[in-house]
């Protein structure tokens, strides 16, 4: 943490209620964040044992310039992947940051089990865990309105909290964290509910003099007027994410109806313009950013005769709409946003939700499974019986929803229609058919998402494709997110965190970097999570893609498998070279 | 003078940019608990946020009036200005102040006040906070 050299972890063990406070001085030459969470996973996980393993550990961690500066304002997680069985890595907003810091934790690692459903409260140094029975089995939404009433620290407190999709161990089950933001992808609620960890509360009330104040404001006052007097940061603010829908429909690239077509001709009537005029009704932000890019759409649902309506307001993005509106063929604004409630309340990820949703439609259609699994006619655009569907998965109401509950990729293999299960190594894609740079880029990203590495942007901007520059691209996105990562700030900033801005910020905190130390840490980081996807048995020449991706179009045509292949192969040459470096 | 006042905060996004650098420039803290300006949600981030800020009390300054030491010195705008040396700490001030807008410092044993200077105005993203010339 700002100007300080030794790390402070802590340690909580849930079987036995241990709890120790750790001043690490070995690790800050992993700068915090992704690179502490990697060292600290590397540690601390069991390869050997199955990811929800009682012994295996969730670890969080922040920055050492979090919550300090505009826009550094995630907290990190890792943990074995219940959903992939490989490096599970998830990243949230809200104030979970801030809060870790005032509590004055670099990083928390839990692991056991509790003997009964619980919940850890931290407050500084004083850590307690406490009884959570009575609100074992609450709605996501619901669990926060009580754990918020439960103590004072209002407008400074973190809660993170798992629905009932966390407790059934849906392998991509998510985390709510502060109402508004998750750790979304790759199961960390899976992990949560087989320790019996309903939810986690930190506060504390750390103060920090400034060293050099001046300094620190000069660089402070700079930052935040590239955020909010230049257009750098306007996209996001404005229209926010869902400005995309519109665009990647227009290139051809939006999965839509599980991909079995790229394009979507209801893609109008749930873009981002469609949600603004219609449902937008305000927009919040994570402590410590101006921008704000977190939008709150509202619809109204009749639940009786007389006029009785409730409203219900939930935050909405790109990914979203992709996942639980065009790739199930839903057109109306306000049936979107039904879905994300269901997901929000029973805790599931958005994206993952809709991708097996909509693979379980497609399956139905097939006939390879039947409405005796289903025990809902699935049909692309019937949002009522996917609000349904999202209850009987979050609750894995038969054996068909307990097998969809283990992801998209494991019920393919058990009913069949793997070509069409839209996973890359486990995990459900993300909304972008771009072309080769996303689909490698997806298959070679240390957590297989569009956030590793940003193929779907190679894709975008390339004029004329050449495999060895967009793999190069691919790989330099990847380091360089490693450093960005470890400050944990928010990606959408990641251009106004160029190098030079990094250095100065880090400098006025009391860390006197080059940039050649950060080419290091993010080289170091990069290779210790390289290792650890070894360690979990992944090779992302084995990775077996579905051929749904190489049938349908992309926005540059059709793709050919053995190019991906190629792709692949040269990118493991890259990771074996940089494991080789000495670093 | 101007005072401080929160005029807008239905436009509020809760950033916190205000606490942020309140503590930094006026307590070079980085601590938002040493903001002299609070943001609070009411009922959580599904509710509004709330904006307690000094009210910049002209008349009545039940702040000043209960301060045994006259460390509280009024301001001609409203409000009131914090004389360190002549503080003893007792925090009637905090009590007194029927928006809780006072907070104590706890490190130093102080309180925080308000001294309308508008730095948290000039880094509101969305003019939820001003400083205002009162008429007088």
């Amino acid at each position: 943490m700002f100007y300080e050299k030794t790390t402070k972890v802590l340690y909580i063990d849930l079987s036995t209620s241990k709890i120790e406070i750790k001043q690490r001085t070995d690790l800050s030459e992993f700068l915090g964040g992704v690179g502490l969470a990697s060292k600290l996973l590397e540690e601390t996980m069991r390869p050997e044992l199955p990811p929800l393993a009682s012994e295996q550990p969730m670890i969080l961690a922040i920055g050492a310039i979090s919550g300090i500066y505009p826009l550094i304002t995630k907290t990190v997680a890792m943990f074995i992947s219940p959903l992939t069985g490989e490096l599970g890595e998830s990243y949230a907003g809200g104030r979970l940051a801030l809060a870790l810091s005032m509590a004055g934790f670099d990083a928390v690692v839990i692991h056991g089990k509790a003997p009964r459903p619980s919940y850890i409260a931290i407050d500084g140094g004083n850590v307690t865990i406490k009884d959570a029975r009575p609100i074992w089995g609450m709605d996501s939404d619901v669990v926060g309105q009580f754990l918020r009433d439960s103590g004072e620290a209002s407008g400074k407190r973190s809660i993170l909290r798992i629905g009932p999709a966390g407790e059934k161990m849906v392998k991509f089950a998510s985390v709510c964290v502060d109402t508004y933001r998750h750790f979304g992808r790759l199961g960390l609620g899976a992990l949560m509910g087989s320790k019996l960890l309903k939810a986690i509360i930190v506060t504390g009330d750390k103060t920090t003099k400034i060293k050099d104040f001046k300094d620190y404001f000069k660089t402070y006052q700079s930052i935040f007027k590239a955020v909010t007097d230049t257009d750098l940061m306007s996209k996001y603010h404005d229209l926010g994410t869902t400005i995309n829908v519109k665009v990647i429909n227009a290139l051809g690239a939006l999965p839509t109806k599980n991909l079995t077509v790229n394009r979507f001709e209801g893609a109008d009537q749930i873009s981002g313009e469609a949600f603004g005029e219609k449902n937008l009704v305000r927009k919040i932000a994570c402590t410590g950013c101006p921008v704000g890019c977190i939008h709150i759409g509202q619809f109204r649902r009749k639940f009786d005769e007389g006029y009785d309506y409730e409203s219900v307001s939930v935050a909405y993005d790109y990914e979203l709409i992709y996942s639980l509106g065009t790739l199930l063929g839903i057109s109306k604004t306000d049936d979107v946003l039904q879905l994300i409630e269901a997901v929000e309340k029973t805790g599931m990820d958005a994206i993952s939700t809709g991708v097996a949703l909509a693979w379980a439609t497609e399956s139905l259609m097939q006939g390879i499974v039947t409405e005796t699994e289903t025990l809902l006619p699935l049909t692309f655009g019937d949002t009522e019986n996917y609000y349904k569907a999202i209850l009987n998965l979050a609750s894995r109401i038969n054996p068909f929803y307990q097998t969809l509950g283990e992801g998209t990729r494991f019920a393919g293999a058990a009913y069949g229609g793997e070509e069409f299960a839209l996973q890359v190594a486990g995990n459900e894609i993300p909304g972008y058919h771009t072309g080769y740079a996303n689909l490698t880029g997806l298959t070679v990203g240390a957590r297989h998402s569009h956030l590793c590495n940003a193929g779907y942007a190679v894709d975008q901007s390339i004029k004329t494709f050449d495999e060895k520059k967009a793999v190069a691209s691919l790989f330099d996105e990847e380091l360089e997110r490693c450093l960005l990562n470890s400050l944990v700030i928010c990606l959408f900033a990641r251009k106004l965190y160029n190098r030079e801005t990094v250095l100065k910020a880090l400098q006025a905190a009391g860390y006197p970097l080059t940039d050649d130390h950060l080419t290091t840490i993010a080289k170091r980081i990069y290779s210790t999570k390289l290792q650890l996807k070894e360690k979990l048995g992944f090779d992302p020449r084995k990775v077996e893609l579905p051929k749904r991706f190489f049938k349908t179009p992309s926005m540059h045509g059709p793709l050919d498998s053995s190019v991906v292949e190629r792709m692949i192969n040269h990118y493991a040459e890259k990771c074996s070279q940089l494991l080789a470096e000495k670093i | 003078m101007r005072v401080l006042r929160a005029v807008e905060m239905n436009r509020c996004i809760g950033c916190l940019s205000c606490m942020i650098t309140c503590a930094a420039v006026n307590q070079q803290d980085h601590s938002i608990l040493k903001s002299a300006i609070r943001i609070k949600t009411s009922g959580g981030l599904t509710g509004k946020f709330i904006g307690i800020v000094c009210q910049g009390c002209k008349d009545d300054v039940p702040c000043a009036e209960v301060c045994p030491s006259g460390a509280l010195v009024r301001r001609q705008a409203g409000g009131v200005l914090l004389d360190k040396d002549k503080c003893v700490g007792c925090e009637r001030c905090v009590t007194a102040c029927t928006v809780d807008a006072i907070h104590f410092d706890t490190d130093i044993k102080k309180p925080i006040v308000c001294k309308h200077c508008g730095v948290c105005a000039r880094f509101c993203p969305h003019g939820c906070l001003q400083l205002i010339e009162e008429v007088q």
